[in-house]
């Protein structure tokens, strides 16, 4: 806190003309995924902390920042904030001459979107800053990177940000790539580098990538990439975070927000590209990126970063041969046997005959006699008793497990978490000392319950850590009788596989050789298309009244209507037309394609007139371009069946009792009721 | 070389009329003087391709096609002239002709293509991989009365139509991707299938489907077998091929050997291939390394095929006469441009005039221009950047700019002729003006009348 107080004393100092020519780089570091892969590991502490090769991964992300030039970090932290505050208060990172380290705090945020918002609203970003997250792991040099961004800067004011992206092949079999990420297909000119197309999360049932027939009008070549991975190290300026101020994204992800700011291209806001070859730049956002990194940074492939160099406060390790780590204070017994590419962290002992391969071991250990521990991850002062075996497994903090016990390949035990002789944890089994929450709906309010109020459980471990101490030891005393879920003696819950699990596979049907590739995939993709359309259009109207709503989420149907059919009038305003004659034949199209599915949301009348009311609310405020269509449009909506003509009326009889100047487009409509009422009348 | 050539030379286009008649179909359509069809005739000659099957709709065109091609190249090519009903597009003459292919791989070529591109370059690189299909793809031309040596920033107004749009492999070798004819104006939509297998694909809208394809044989009479609805080579046979490279449904009825032959030691082959990829020795293409599965597991070899592209090179001239515009671009390329290409010698005026042609005085052909055998001009005439065919009579103070004059035309004193086609035995009355129109065969245009950006023609006697 004394280093941002005196960076601002000094910024106030000077004048702005040479805040002009210098201003330091900043960086925004969000120690919050706002996701759940890490569960149940980050219950108990925030992602940026775990360990990656004994050291928190935040660590990595400043000592990167720190060499890459950044003057000014901003820690956003939301999620166990008072943990990672304290970390850093206590760390090396503070007071560091040319390198001040701020934290912004908040309890709320519930995306990137909203922590970008916050950052905004302090006014502390001057200049184009870098957009990272905590969990970044990169040796690359911003200077090119810069470079170019402020050259396309200084030539279009409209590209904001450039994304650091890498080459990666995703695999044909999980559809992952080497970092457990989702395939990511984008499109990117191939002179500028700017980026025209965004789909990660792909719908494994669409076919196709459906990219705008107006990209190539400007461009005659795109090119479109499935080999290429997001590195999620992103320079901005600072209009992008006054972009999440206006828009209102609410969904949860990180990536989405971008995708959201590709879509809004009303705008005209340019994303480009920076493609790296020879250095490295990833991000944990899941168990198999951990395991991933990890090793890449053990075979030195994000050198300086690697154990051996002292680029935070650990303790002296050497390297040594087949690439492996020992700190210097190590009791290892002269019939353990250390494999390869294995680290073993200051003040572990290992017992006889143990080996050890590929794994990474932390500090304070204790291991027994004839255990076998292969591509384990096993953090700090854990107690591995005689004859354990563990292959591929995550084993955190204070884990005991008593002689005998076996992890199988992709086991992730929680912090304190203690197994029973004998047992044996299922593969790909996660265990914690804290019961898994109801499950949800859906991802996004699994998080709402996180951060607001929600489990008590969860919410009693965000208070202090003290609290989290006591809260751990009553439940470990409670349950280490009842646990017999981890053993004897054991203490623990498993948590059912769900499929957030970054390590399974997909589901089998997706291995199938055909099953994609059938011959009516066209009219499936099709399909697909129509309906990721409506999701799409239909998300995009649920975000904008959610406004109102505030994601009470509790939307009638009347509601969905009227959402949908402003996505439906938005869509035909967006599609280009010269005059209103045009726009009305947009507004055709629009609704014969959108008909059924309006009519489904349409199952009474009063849903009919929510749409009129909507339609009404529109023409006033938002999309003024309708005003003098509203009876054209209204009659539209009659010809297609979509109103009947009781709900036009009962909207009139409705309007009669309002005010006057509520009245307007009843008067324009007056003939047409009119023709109504005597048309009904004949009948 | 083991290919059979076919020229489809179609019939009387509905685009081209009035340029088109009953006495002048499409392939006789003059350019510089010579029947279209005689730039692809002799292309062929060129490349030693000496058998040829030309496929004309309709009898009647195919009667004055073979009787000009056996005036034309006796003792020089052996040339089968076939005639199909009309109106069964580009694969439904391919279908008719399907009893006489017998060769290994058929090289199919438009008719109207003008084009110095040799088809060994194509038939070399369908040879190379052994595709089923081989395209090739020229740069779009740049249409309109504008001539090259303008100013660039002309062309970039001028917005340079899209006939294509292309997803090409980053070596530029494969087919991943064409949407032709009106999907070309719909959202590109990429299959995510092939887009996985490569991983990265240029999407290109500045080439055009230059309409000259090799095909494997067996495949191409499969795929007419089996699709009887498809009509047309270019809109969907080839969209066919190429969305169903990684998925082939063609080559399973064995109808060849050496296919078969890859069938039996599919497994012997994916490990040759296997230790081809750890050695990094060379780089199979995408379509082998997904043939042979994800890595790892059992072997279960795909069907693949391939479809392959040449691209022609920005210098080389290739345009198919296909339109009215393309028509008077191509008449002035061969003249100007792409004079190279007409066979003719140029005077040192930059320009053609038969010996037997008669030049009043005070009468001035520009450069780029030609005047054909026995044609007569009166006096203070001037003639620029246009061909003037054979036996016209043209009066006095007659002014022809950016045109194109067919044979037995009479122009009478004092007519003004600008962008403008006319076709054979037109006359043209005492100070017509004409510009940017079309004049069909035999019409008579009334003294002292303007027209502009007309099409003129004759009723049809039914």
């Amino acid at each position: 806190m004394v280093a941002k107080k005196g960076n601002r004393g000094g910024v106030g100092g000077e004048d702005a003309e040479e805040e002009l020519t210098r201003v330091p780089l900043q960086a925004i570091l969000l120690a919050d995924s706002f996701a759940t892969l890490f569960r149940p590991i980050t219950l108990e502490r925030p992602k940026v902390l775990l360990p990656l090769v004994n050291a928190p991964m935040i660590d990595y992300t400043l000592a990167w920042l720190e060499s890459a030039g950044v003057e000014e970090v901003f820690v956003f932290c939301c999620a166990h904030s008072k943990q990672v505050i304290d970390y850093l208060e206590n760390s090396k990172w503070f007071g560091q001459p040319n390198f001040s380290v701020t934290t912004i705090e908040s309890y709320n945020a519930t995306s990137a979107g909203d922590a970008l918002r916050l950052i905004y609203e302090r006014h502390v970003i001057r200049g184009d800053f870098i957009l990272v997250t905590g969990d970044t792991v990169s040796n690359m040099s911003l200077t090119q990177a810069l470079k170019e961004h402020k050259e396309r800067r200084r030539k279009d004011s409209n590209a904001v940000m450039t994304m650091v992206i890498k080459q990666s092949k995703p695999s044909p079999i999980t559809r992952q790539s080497r970092l457990g990420t989702e395939e990511l297909f984008m499109a990117i000119d191939p002179n500028t580098k700017q980026l025209l197309y965004y789909e990660d999360k792909a719908d494994t049932l669409k076919g196709t990538v459906s990219l705008d027939k107006a990209l190539l009008i400007d461009n005659s070549s795109i090119s479109l990439h499935n080999d290429k991975q997001d590195c999620y190290i992103d320079i901005c300026c600072p209009e992008v975070l006054s972009l999440f101020t206006d828009n209102f994204l609410t969904i949860s992800t990180y990536v989405v927000t971008f995708q959201g700011l590709l879509v809004d291209d009303i705008m005209g806001y340019k994303i480009f590209t920076q493609e790296i070859h020879s250095s490295y730049a990833a991000r944990i956002d899941n168990y198999r990126s951990y395991d991933t990194v990890s090793k890449d940074i053990i075979q030195r492939w994000t050198y300086p970063l690697v154990p051996d160099v002292q680029f935070f406060g650990n303790c002296v390790t050497k390297l040594e041969r087949q690439g492996t780590y020992r700190a210097s204070d190590i009791g290892l017994s002269r019939s353990a046997k250390i494999g390869p590419f294995t680290v073993i962290g200051s003040g572990t002992t290992i017992g006889n005959y143990t080996e050890v391969s590929n794994s990474v071991i932390g500090e304070g250990c204790i291991i027994g006699s004839n255990v076998s521990i292969d591509g384990c991850y096993i953090w700090d002062k854990v107690t591995i008793e005689d004859g354990c075996k563990l292959k591929h497994a995550i084993v955190c903090d204070g884990v005991i497990m008593k002689s005998g016990a076996v992890l199988e390949a992709g086991v992730v035990l929680s912090f304190k978490v203690i197994i029973g002789q004998q047992f044996g944890v299922p593969a790909y089994s996660k265990v914690s000392l804290f019961q898994q929450p109801v499950k949800q709906d859906s991802d996004e309010e699994l998080e709402y319950a996180d951060n607001s109020s929600g489990n008590i459980e969860i919410a009693s471990i965000s208070n202090t850590p003290e609290k989290l101490e006591e809260d751990l030891t009553e439940l470990s005393d409670s349950q280490i009788q009842a646990a017999s879920e981890v053993g004897n003696g054991g203490a623990g819950f498993i948590w059912s596989i769900s499929n957030e699990d970054g390590n399974t596979l997909p589901p089998s049907g997706e291995l199938e050789p055909g099953s994609v590739n059938d011959s009516d995939e066209d009219v499936r993709d099709d399909f697909a298309h129509f309906e990721k359309e409506v999701e799409a259009t239909f998300l995009r109207a649920v975000t904008k009244t959610s406004k109102k709503t505030m994601l009470s989420y509790n939307l009638t149907s009347s509601d969905c209507a009227g959402a949908l059919f402003y996505g439906m009038m938005k869509l035909a305003l967006d599609t280009p037309h010269g005059s209103s004659g045009e726009l009305v034949k947009n507004v055709a199209s629009v609704i014969a394609k959108w008909k059924k599915l309006l009519k489904y949301y349409l199952p009474s009348l009063d849903e009919e007139i929510e749409v009129i009311l909507k339609f009404e609310e529109m023409c006033l405020e938002s999309t003024k371009e309708y005003s003098s269509l509203f009876v054209q449009v209204l009659h539209l909506l009659y010809d297609k069946d979509i109103l009947q003509e009781d709900a036009i009326l009962n909207w009139a009889s409705e309007k009669e009792e309002a005010d006057e100047s509520d009245k307007l487009f009843l008067k324009q409509a007056e003939k047409f009721i009119q023709w109504l009422n005597e048309a009904s009348e004949e009948e | 070389m083991d290919f059979q050539v076919v020229v489809l030379a179609g019939g009387f286009s509905k685009t081209l009329v009035p340029l088109v008649s009953k006495e002048v179909p499409k392939a006789l359509l003059p350019v510089a003087n010579r029947p279209v069809l005689s730039y692809v005739l002799e292309l062929l000659e060129q490349n030693d391709l000496k058998n040829a099957i030309v496929v004309v709709e309709g009898e009647s065109a195919a009667l004055l096609i073979s009787s000009w091609i056996s005036s034309t190249f006796v003792d020089r090519l052996d040339v089968e002239v076939t005639a199909v009903p009309e109106d069964v597009g580009t694969a439904g003459a391919l279908r008719a002709i399907d009893h006489r292919l017998t060769a290994k791989d058929i090289l199919v070529v438009s008719g109207d293509l003008v084009s110095e591109i040799p088809p060994g370059a194509v038939a070399a690189a369908h040879r190379r991989h052994d595709a089923v299909v081989t395209a090739m793809l020229c740069s779009v031309p740049v249409s309109g009365p504008s001539d090259s040596g303008s100013s660039g920033a002309k062309d970039k107004a001028k917005k340079a139509g899209r006939y294509n749009i292309v997803g090409l492999d980053p070596t530029k070798q494969f087919l991943l991707h064409i949407a032709a004819g009106a999907e070309v104006d719909k959202d590109i939509r990429v299959q995510k299938s092939i887009l996985r297998a490569v991983g990265q694909m240029e999407i290109r809208a500045d080439l055009m489907d230059a309409h000259m394809y090799a095909f494997k044989r067996s495949v191409l009479q499969d795929v007419l077998n089996q699709k009887e609805t498809f009509q047309s080579l270019r809109r969907e046979v080839l969209p066919y091929l190429v969305r169903t490279q990684l998925r082939s449904e063609l080559l399973l009825n064995g109808a060849q050997s050496e296919e078969n032959g890859n069938g039996k030691d599919a497994l012997q082959n994916s490990k040759i291939l296997l230790s081809q990829l750890l050695a990094n020795a060379s780089t199979p293409s995408f379509h082998e390394i997904y043939a042979l599965g994800p890595a790892g597991s059992a072997p279960i070899l795909r069907k693949t095929h391939k479809c392959c592209v040449y691209i022609a090179n920005k210098s080389k001239y290739c345009a198919r006469l296909n339109s009215i515009q393309a028509f008077s671009d191509i008449n002035r390329d061969v003249i100007g441009d792409a004079n190279h290409l007409c066979g003719y010698t140029f005077s040192a005026q930059n320009n053609i005039i038969h010996p037997s042609a008669v030049i009043g005085s005070k009468t001035t052909v520009g450069p780029q221009c030609m005047l054909g055998e026995g044609s007569q001009m009166g006096d203070k005439c001037s003639v620029k950047k246009s061909v003037i065919g054979r036996h016209c009579r043209i009066g006095s103070n007659v002014k022809i700019v950016n045109s194109v004059v067919m044979n037995h035309v009479t122009i009478s004193d004092g007519c003004s002729i600008q962008g403008s086609i006319i076709c054979s035995n037109v006359q043209l009355q005492e100070r017509a003006v004409l510009k940017d129109c079309q004049v069909g065969a035999g019409f008579v245009v009334t003294a002292g009348s303007e027209h502009k950006g007309e099409s003129l023609a004759k009723k049809e006697k039914q």
